[in-house]
């Protein structure tokens, strides 16, 4: 069997903090992507995913530190220099931004940013065949009468159009691996169906591998076969949707679960989850999520969870087998 | 930006961040300049006017900085020369915040017409260059220091005008003064207890940037031989002295150097206050 | 922005009313009896030339009355005969004003170029040596006196080093190329002389330099904190994930951002290089404006004086204006809500 598209093992980012003590914002996290297919990473924000995605992009700050692994079609990329890894940014993975406002250069028409993209890895295309392949790019992601689109500046745009716009310019080399930052976090509801069913459509066609990273379950919900979830700089959940969301066997996605307003039903208040994550630097001992857990037991206090398989998923939680069997989760309402 | 807000703010959280390298550094140079000219009578071996040995000599051991066309001694003309510089200077600043703080505060609290009248003459005071309006009103006027100086107030007060308005427009509106008018004190009486107060810390900020700048117009101004008069020990005229023996580099070097370090003092002085008031450039 | 601009242009004519009036009235209430400076303070006993002298420079007058005949000739391009040159002063304003263009251009143009570079560096290398370099270098240049360090680099580099001419704007043995524009580089190339052109550049080296560094430190605090604050933006990010290089990044994205907020400031630096070319053309000899306002003032030259100030303040107004609209004209977002409103 070959290597899959993307394969991260037991990655770890730290930051320098103020005072030069050591912030772990990333600790452990493995995950596997394969060539064609939508994974959704899924977690608050603070919970580390941005960075990870970072961290395969190789556009963390400076400071940071990197351990572990991250594997594009079996090639190492941790330890590659600026040099190297510039050739596969943008012409391997194309990234997505989340607001795709401030993602686009404003002095530069769309045009000419997605000219640019081609021209970075591909000088020997000429100025003029850059420009159609643009307009070409603007056609792929539906953007109506691109000939004129690609002379426009990106304040002459709507948000969905920047948003289609900046997936041109992602996929501008073809890139087999597509992260996805929160792509329609700021953008109004209906949009957001649109550039999700763009994405699906470039999975399809294009066969690209896409990790579409977000807070929201019910983004990952209509589009990602498998997801996972991560809180405070670990995975805590992985497995595909239909299992994780028929049985989270996990606490924190249960909770999520259960703040996803139910299909026909109009609520006021969500049901959420009590407390918020804690920073990097009060992250407590055990189970990260133990000071928001109403099954916390006094394991959960000292034991740090390892990822193991229970069932259909792979789960880090102490009680993950007791829970389901007590029934405690029957808050599946959400239908994928 | 309210101007109490930036003074209490800064006094007591930020002390010890505003006392950066620049600020520090700047204020010891200006300082230095202050001592030197307050008590330079008291240890100064030659009469800055006094021919005190042969004409054009190199700086030597007894002639630091060398002596100029006529046999004096440069060194001493030079700090001697700081006499005149900052009086002028801290003068010059003072009429104008007087006078343009005024203006200002009439402007900004009357409004109206006077305030029309007011902003109009301060729009045109300042489509001039500085320099060409400073030339022009110290030619009118005559040569000579004072007139200099008269020339300098015309040209900064319309800044501080400009300043003090905005300032009197955003404290009037505040709850104590609207309280104070409900209580019927009367309109001087809010003026000049409830709003002025408050207005003031800015305008000290800025006369402390414009210092530097000030000295630089002066010594231009008699450089060009429209401020101080040929016996003078003034860096702008002694300077205009070197220009016409520019080989012997050392008879303007004294008093350009002056010039410089005094001017970098006060600007590093007002750069790094800048820079601790604007979060932007920091 | 379009309604700014509106109102700036209807306020200006009203402003350079206002200039004009300033000026003039300067000189109407001078304590120096102009007539000393005309006709010399030996002729002063005489009534005859006395008299004379104030009928002919119209110094009989009425205040209102001289006002409005100076108002009238202004609209002609009269601005009155000078009293030193005895040629009218638009003529000799005319004549001089290619040379302070030229000397304020090439000003201009090194400070920004070195401004910018500076504070490009300075933002790269943020709170670094370099930082710091830049920072001393760009106030060194705002605090040094320009008659100084020009009396300095002129001695250094003309007298010591003998690397660059001394003062004037072309060799003294040299022929000034024939007048076309004024602009003695641009009218050397056209008459096609190559040793004057070179000679021309020669001499505008260390005026401009001396005139151009007072403008880097402006320049360049402004680049760093715009480039900053520039550097922080998603799309510098999104530029680099594209797999664009440090440099593309720096200058095609980050750069041309920067220079946004940098041309708002490039009038507000007019204003010292027309303080500094004052002073920098009396250092090397310059035969602009500036040494002709310098020359006017000392001797009292009234209908020159009140002609360089106006002509300096109407330029002032005029690059104030020109940086407002440039600054329109470059930023896209600017110019979409132009052609929306209009």
């Amino acid at each position: 069997m070959t290597a899959p598209l993307l394969e991260i093992r037991d990655l770890s980012v730290t930051f320098a903090g103020r005072h030069g003590e050591a912030l772990e914002a990333v600790s452990g996290v493995d995950l596997t992507v394969n060539a064609g297919e939508l994974h959704g990473v899924v977690g608050e924000s603070g919970s580390g995913k941005s960075v990870t995605m970072l961290a395969v992009m190789g556009l963390l700050s400076p400071g940071a530190r990197l351990s572990g692994s991250i594997r594009l079609d079996g090639r190492e990329l941790v330890g590659l220099s600026d040099r190297q890894m510039r050739r596969i940014r943008g012409a391997r993975i194309g990234y997505i931004f989340q607001d795709p406002m401030t993602a686009l250069n404003p002095l530069l028409t769309v045009g000419d940013q997605i000219a640019e993209a081609i021209r970075i890895h591909k000088p020997q295309v000429g100025r003029t065949q850059a420009r159609e392949q643009a307009v070409e790019l603007l056609r792929l992601v539906a953007i109506p009468i691109p000939e004129r689109r690609a002379t426009q500046y990106p304040h002459e745009f709507s948000g969905g159009m920047r948003q289609r716009a900046v997936i041109a310019m992602a996929m501008a080399n073809e890139p087999d691996l597509l992260i996805a930052d929160e792509p329609t976090t700021a953008l109004d509801v209906t949009i957001q169906a649109q550039i999700m069913e763009l994405l699906e459509r470039l999975r399809r066609d294009k066969g690209v591998g896409i990790v579409l990273v977000t807070h929201d379950l019910g983004v990952v919900a209509g589009a990602a076969r498998s997801l996972s979830i991560m809180y405070s700089g670990r995975v805590v959940e992985r497995g595909s949707v239909d299992d994780v969301f028929a049985a989270p066997r996990h606490p924190y996605t249960a909770g999520l679960l259960a703040s996803l307003p139910q299909a026909g039903t109009r609520v006021d208040r969500l049901t959420a989850i009590p407390g918020s994550p804690p920073p990097i630097s009060m992250r407590p001992a055990g189970c990260s999520f133990h000071p928001r857990c109403a099954h916390a037991v006094e394991q959960c206090r000292i034991e740090r969870p390892a990822l193991r398989e229970v069932g259909a998923v792979t789960v880090a939680c102490h009680r993950a087998e007791e829970l389901v069997s007590t029934g405690l989760m029957q808050l599946s309402g959400a239908d994928a | 930006m309210s101007a109490a807000v930036t003074r209490n703010a800064g006094r007591r959280a930020m002390l010890p961040q505003w006392a950066t390298l620049p600020v520090v550094f700047g204020g010891i140079i200006v300082l230095l300049w202050v001592v030197v000219g307050i008590t330079i009578p008291l240890w100064t071996p030659y009469d800055p006017t006094m021919l005190a040995g042969g004409r054009f000599q190199p700086p030597n051991a007894s002639h630091w900085l060398g002596t100029d066309a006529l046999g004096r001694d440069v060194l001493m003309r030079t700090l001697y020369g700081v006499r005149h510089s900052l009086p002028i200077a801290a003068l010059v600043i003072f009429c104008a915040v007087l006078i343009g703080g005024t203006l200002g505060a009439i402007a900004g609290f009357v409004g109206g017409l006077v305030d029309s009248i007011i902003m109009r003459l301060v729009d045109v005071t300042l489509s001039f260059p500085p320099i060409l309006l400073a030339m022009a009103v110290t030619a009118a006027l005559g040569p000579g220091l004072g007139n200099a100086a008269i020339a300098m107030v015309i040209v900064w007060w319309p800044i501080y005008a400009r300043l003090m308005r905005a300032q009197v427009l955003s404290v009037r509106e505040r709850e104590h003064v609207e309280a104070a008018i409900a209580a019927g004190a009367t309109r001087p009486r809010v003026l000049t207890k409830h709003i002025l107060p408050l207005c003031w810390s800015p305008i000290i900020v800025n006369a402390t940037m414009d210092f530097g700048q000030v000295v630089l117009l002066a010594a231009s101004l008699s450089f060009i031989g429209l401020g101080a008069v040929p016996p003078t020990p003034e860096w702008g005229q002694m300077i205009s002295d070197g220009a016409l023996h520019f080989y012997r580099w050392w008879i303007a070097a004294g008093p350009g150097i002056a010039i410089l370090s005094i001017v970098l003092g006060f600007n590093f002085l007002g750069d790094g206050l800048r820079d601790f008031l604007d979060p932007r450039s920091k | 922005m379009t309604t700014y601009i509106v109102r700036r242009l209807i306020a200006m004519p009203l402003l350079l009313l206002g200039v004009i009036t300033v000026a003039f009235l300067l000189t109407y209430f001078t304590a120096a009896d102009p007539l000393t400076s005309i006709i010399g303070e030996r002729q002063m006993n005489n009534p005859a030339v006395v008299e004379a002298a104030r009928e002919r420079w119209g110094l009989d007058r009425s205040l209102p009355e001289r006002y409005l005949i100076y108002l009238g000739n202004l609209v002609t391009g009269d601005m009155g005969t000078s009293f030193r040159t005895r040629q009218p002063v638009a003529q000799d304003l005319m004549v001089r004003l290619p040379a302070t263009l030229e000397l304020v251009i090439a000003a201009m143009f090194l400070g920004t170029i070195f401004g910018v570079v500076l504070g490009v560096l300075a933002a790269r290398f943020r709170d670094g040596p370099i930082d710091n370099i830049a920072r001393l270098f760009a106030l060194v240049g705002a605090s040094a006196p320009v008659f100084w360090s020009g009396l300095l680099v002129l001695f250094i580099f003309s007298v010591q080093l003998g690397w660059l001419p001394g003062p004037g704007r072309i060799d003294t043995r040299a022929v000034a190329p024939p007048f076309v524009t004024g602009f003695y580089t641009v009218d050397a190339l056209l008459a096609g002389d190559w040793a004057g052109f070179r000679s021309v550049l020669l001499h505008l080296v260390l005026p401009a330099s001396v005139l151009g560094w007072t403008v880097t430190g402006i320049v360049s605090r402004m680049v760093r904190a715009s480039m900053l604050d520039v550097l922080s933006q998603e799309y510098i990010l999104a530029a680099r994930a594209k797999g664009a290089g440090p440099l593309r990044v720096l200058i095609h994205h980050a750069l041309r951002n920067a220079m946004l907020p940098t041309l708002t400031i490039l009038g507000f630096s007019f204003a010292y290089l027309i303080t500094g070319a004052i002073l920098t053309e009396t250092i090397f000899s310059w035969p602009g404006i500036g040494s002709y306002a310098v020359a006017a003032a000392r001797g009292l030259d009234h209908p020159a004086i009140v002609g360089v100030t106006i002509v300096g303040g109407a330029a002032f107004l005029i690059s104030n204006l020109l940086t407002d609209i440039a600054y329109a004209l470059v930023d896209p977002r600017v110019k979409l809500s132009q052609q929306e409103s209009s």
